[in-house]
């Protein structure tokens, strides 16, 4: 049992921008169930990994493994592999020409072609998880930003995803509904939900996580079980970046 | 002035002719022009290769040529070449010819103002690019460009009048055979002026019903 296929690996990805280099290698293992926080300061790549591991940057070198199939071939069908990598955004963006339901059923009922009543039950019930049952047939122009954070991430979720990437989403939250957004991916983590999450969010890693993995410059500096990496980072970047998030 | 409304009343039933047909070539000329301005401008949208050149050439050519000219083309060049086509199908064909154009342009900029992050959050559910547009970029798209496009089909409505040129009965050139018959100026042109506005006054005001109607779709997002 123990010997199960790690469900993503990321070997010596390289992306450039032109001449310039974002990310020189990167190697990751996620096993399935585990929560990984990627942090590092702005422009070190973070967002761009997740990008890449989406398909929404094309790589210049390595190789990505979701089970042991390769994501980095022309014949990849990336309308297939989105539907096991899910992706929330920093901007929240519900699509506002539909309804809090329209925007959580487009996909499954239009790319994956389920049945109605089956998706629109499971819609119900995320959004009565977090929190936002009675919201079904508003606009999104009517709901706050962290409302609209969660109901992107139930759209997402509502594919029966394998894994979810989440770029940010609290970054462009006022503080008051940061809460609200990081609990709901705190109870997506207790279900066993493989995540990875890019975050500025030092204390929702810390709970979180079961790993950490520090980018600098488009290379991973450390990457560690996330209570050691708080309590006794190894390199002297991440201890400088983590000294300079406490006063 | 007097008007000679017992000549008014006589004449009507040509204006009521004449207006049906304008009308009706507006109509069939303006749906046709959002059928090629759509697909005009999801091939400049994509970029599709060759094609997005050979229409890149179509807007230039349309939107840089007056329509009496393209129609003068259609109805006394093509015979010449041995295709020979009626007024009124002539006239359909040079209101789709310019108004595509002018289409294309509107629908393109609205598309280009959809945000990138919802194009991107659309790849990201598993969207194809044809559901993309079904479902994010076009209706988003058209509630950017529903002012433009209002404006559009006011002004190719009103282009109809250049049918005159080539011998279509619509509402100016009925005028203008009307004045040349009875020299009843004042009426002729008054009855124009009202035929116009029974058309387009309607359809003003729908637009703006609908340009609100849309436009709240992009608000608050």
């Amino acid at each position: 049992m123990s010997e199960q296929v790690p469900i993503l690996q990321v070997k010596k990805l390289v992306k450039t921008y032109g001449d310039k280099p974002v990310l020189n290698g990167i190697d990751l293992v996620v096993e399935k169930g585990k929560v990984i926080a990627i942090l590092g300061p702005s422009g070190c790549g973070k967002s761009t990994f997740l990008r890449c591991l989406n398909g929404l940057e094309e790589v210049q070198g390595g190789d990505i493994l979701l089970e042991s199939e390769s994501l980095i071939s022309k014949s990849t069908d990336w309308r297939n592999v989105r539907q096991r990598i899910g992706m929330v955004f920093q901007s929240y963006d519900l699509f506002p020409n539909l309804t809090v339901m329209e925007n959580i059923l487009l996909s499954p009922l239009k790319v994956q072609k389920r049945p109605r009543q089956e998706v629109e039950a499971q819609a119900r019930e995320l959004l009565e998880r977090v929190g936002l049952a009675d919201r079904a047939n508003d606009y999104p122009r009517q709901l706050s930003g962290g409302q609209k954070q969660r109901i992107a991430i139930v759209r997402a979720l509502c594919i029966n995803p394998d894994i979810m990437l989440f770029d940010e989403v609290t970054a462009s939250l006022d503080p008051e509904m940061v809460r609200e957004v990081l609990d709901v991916i705190a109870q997506l983590a207790d279900q066993g939900m493989t995540m990875l999450i890019v975050t500025h969010e030092m204390n929702f890693a810390r709970l979180v996580a079961d790993e950490v993995i520090f980018m600098d410059k488009g290379n991973i500096h450390e990457h560690a079980p996330a209570e050691r990496f708080f309590s006794d980072p190894q390199t002297e970047r991440a201890q400088q970046f983590l000294n300079i998030l406490q006063f | 002035m007097t008007f000679d409304w017992q000549y008014m009343i006589d004449v009507l039933p040509h204006y009521k002719t004449a207006l049906w047909l304008t009308l009706k070539l507006a109509f069939i000329g303006i749906v046709f022009a959002i059928l090629v301005g759509l697909i005009c401008s999801i091939i400049q949208y994509f970029k599709i290769k060759a094609l997005s050149n050979i229409v890149q050439v179509y807007l230039e050519i349309a939107r840089n040529t007056p329509l009496l000219i393209q129609l003068f083309f259609l109805y006394y060049g093509l015979p010449k070449v041995g295709i020979t086509l009626s007024g009124e199908v002539c006239g359909i064909i040079g209101l789709t010819f310019l108004g595509g154009s002018y289409m294309a342009e509107v629908f393109r900029s609205g598309m280009e103002a959809v945000a990138k992050s919802q194009v991107e959050t659309g790849k990201a559910i598993g969207l194809s690019n044809l559901q993309l547009m079904r479902y994010v970029i076009i209706p988003q798209a058209f509630s950017y460009s529903v002012p433009g496009f209002s404006a559009n089909c006011i002004f190719l409505l009103k282009e109809t009048s250049v049918f005159s040129g080539i011998a279509i009965l619509e509402l100016t050139n009925t005028t203008k055979n009307l004045m040349g018959i009875f020299y009843k100026t004042n009426e002729a042109l008054f009855m124009l002026v009202v035929g116009y506005l029974i058309i387009l006054l309607p359809l003003t005001i729908f637009l703006t019903w609908l340009e609100r109607r849309v436009r709240h779709a992009e608000f608050g997002n």
